[in-house]
């Protein structure tokens, strides 16, 4: 019998109801948001537990939303693939504009090391218990966390570049 | 060796000949040497570096002005390119690079993003390698053609034929290294 969607949720909410919500399918993907003090659980469930089998981590990718109420700024996605029913699933952890903290993967899935430290480089998300957790791909000088959208951009140091060339002039040029 | 009759030669610099000698300004030597036996240090990042490859090979044959030998170790170049975007995680090395030349030196910044950035107007692009490092001739181009980084080469050519003797220990040169801050 292979792996449906459906299985999933209802194990999933079975076990874990209230800390797992909002089920729904996206891009013929079914994801779901688990609360944040739940992840790394849930995701071990979701990995060790035989029915379930979500062997491969495919991405750990961050979303900053200024826009949500203050305890659901920023997202981490966790994107995880089940090789031998061949099944993905999507799991969010929405986190607080003032703590954006979640516990580390890596002792589950080592290939999370270096996309944890992405998330943490662009977006400031820390992740607790990673074993090394600096910046993996801007200069370690960098004081801002550009993927947010509170930092511009652009260079700040720039002197010879002018907005209408790149297309970025208001609505009267 | 070749049967061309097109070979041409470098002119003598200005001085005073006679019957087996030939008088000049030591300066004027100094250049002339310099200046047409210049050894490149290719730091190339990307697609002008590409441009770069067709301008050392035999169709635009970069050897014809005395550039004959990349130097893949910047101890023993005179000229550094830097062809390609440079981005600021990569900017300490590049100034690496350029203080480990010995003097004199000479840097030509090759393409739009070597020279200020380019396209990427953005956070992680250092916005023109003269924002690390003191840059000689600058090559337009998005890359630019093996014929305008020749002609970049033989605009630099210039420069250092008509470079005085004393430059490099002058203080104008000596202020323009600590405005870089490279002692």
């Amino acid at each position: 019998m292979s792996l449906t969607n459906e299985i999933i949720q209802q194990t999933l909410s079975q076990k874990f109801t209230p800390k797992v919500e909002n089920f729904h399918i996206l891009h013929d993907m079914l994801a779901f948001e688990v609360k944040k003090d739940a992840s790394f659980e849930v995701i071990k469930f979701l990995k060790e537990d035989p029915s379930m089998n979500f062997n491969f981590l495919t991405d750990v990718c961050g979303v900053h939303y200024p826009d949500y109420e203050e305890d659901r700024q920023f997202c981490v996605v966790y994107h995880l693939h089940n090789w031998f029913d061949n099944v993905r699933i999507r799991v969010k952890v929405f986190l607080p504009a003032s703590n954006p903290e979640v516990e580390s993967i890596v002792p589950l899935y080592a290939g999370a090391n270096w996309q944890e430290r992405e998330t943490y480089d662009f977006y400031g998300i820390t992740f607790k218990n990673h074993p090394q957790l600096k910046r993996i791909l801007n200069m370690d000088e960098m004081e801002s966390f550009p993927l947010r959208k509170e930092f511009p951009l652009e260079d700040q140091g720039r002197t010879d570049k002018d907005d209408r060339f790149f297309g970025r002039t208001g609505p009267n040029c | 060796m070749s049967d061309s009759s097109k070979i041409k030669q470098v002119p003598a610099p200005e001085g005073f000949s006679g019957e087996g000698f030939f008088a000049t300004k030591l300066s004027e030597v100094v250049g002339l040497a310099r200046a047409n036996s210049m050894w490149p240090l290719p730091f190339a990042t990307s697609c002008c570096g590409i441009e770069y490859m067709a301008t050392m090979a035999a169709t635009y044959d970069i050897g014809r002005f005395g550039s004959e030998r990349m130097s893949f170790s910047p101890r023993q170049a005179d000229m550094l390119l830097v062809m390609g975007t440079i981005a600021k995680k990569m900017a300490p090395i590049l100034r690496q690079v350029y203080e480990q030349m010995a003097e004199p030196k000479w840097v030509i910044a090759v393409g739009a993003c070597a020279s200020t950035g380019g396209v990427f107007d953005t956070y992680s692009v250092l916005q023109g390698i003269d924002k690390v490092i003191p840059v000689d001739v600058y090559v337009p181009g998005c890359p630019p053609r093996p014929e305008q980084i020749l002609d970049g080469i033989l605009e630099l050519q210039n420069i250092v034929k008509n470079e005085s003797v004393r430059r490099r220990s002058s203080d104008e040169y000596k202020d323009l290294l600590n405005s870089y801050n490279i002692k």
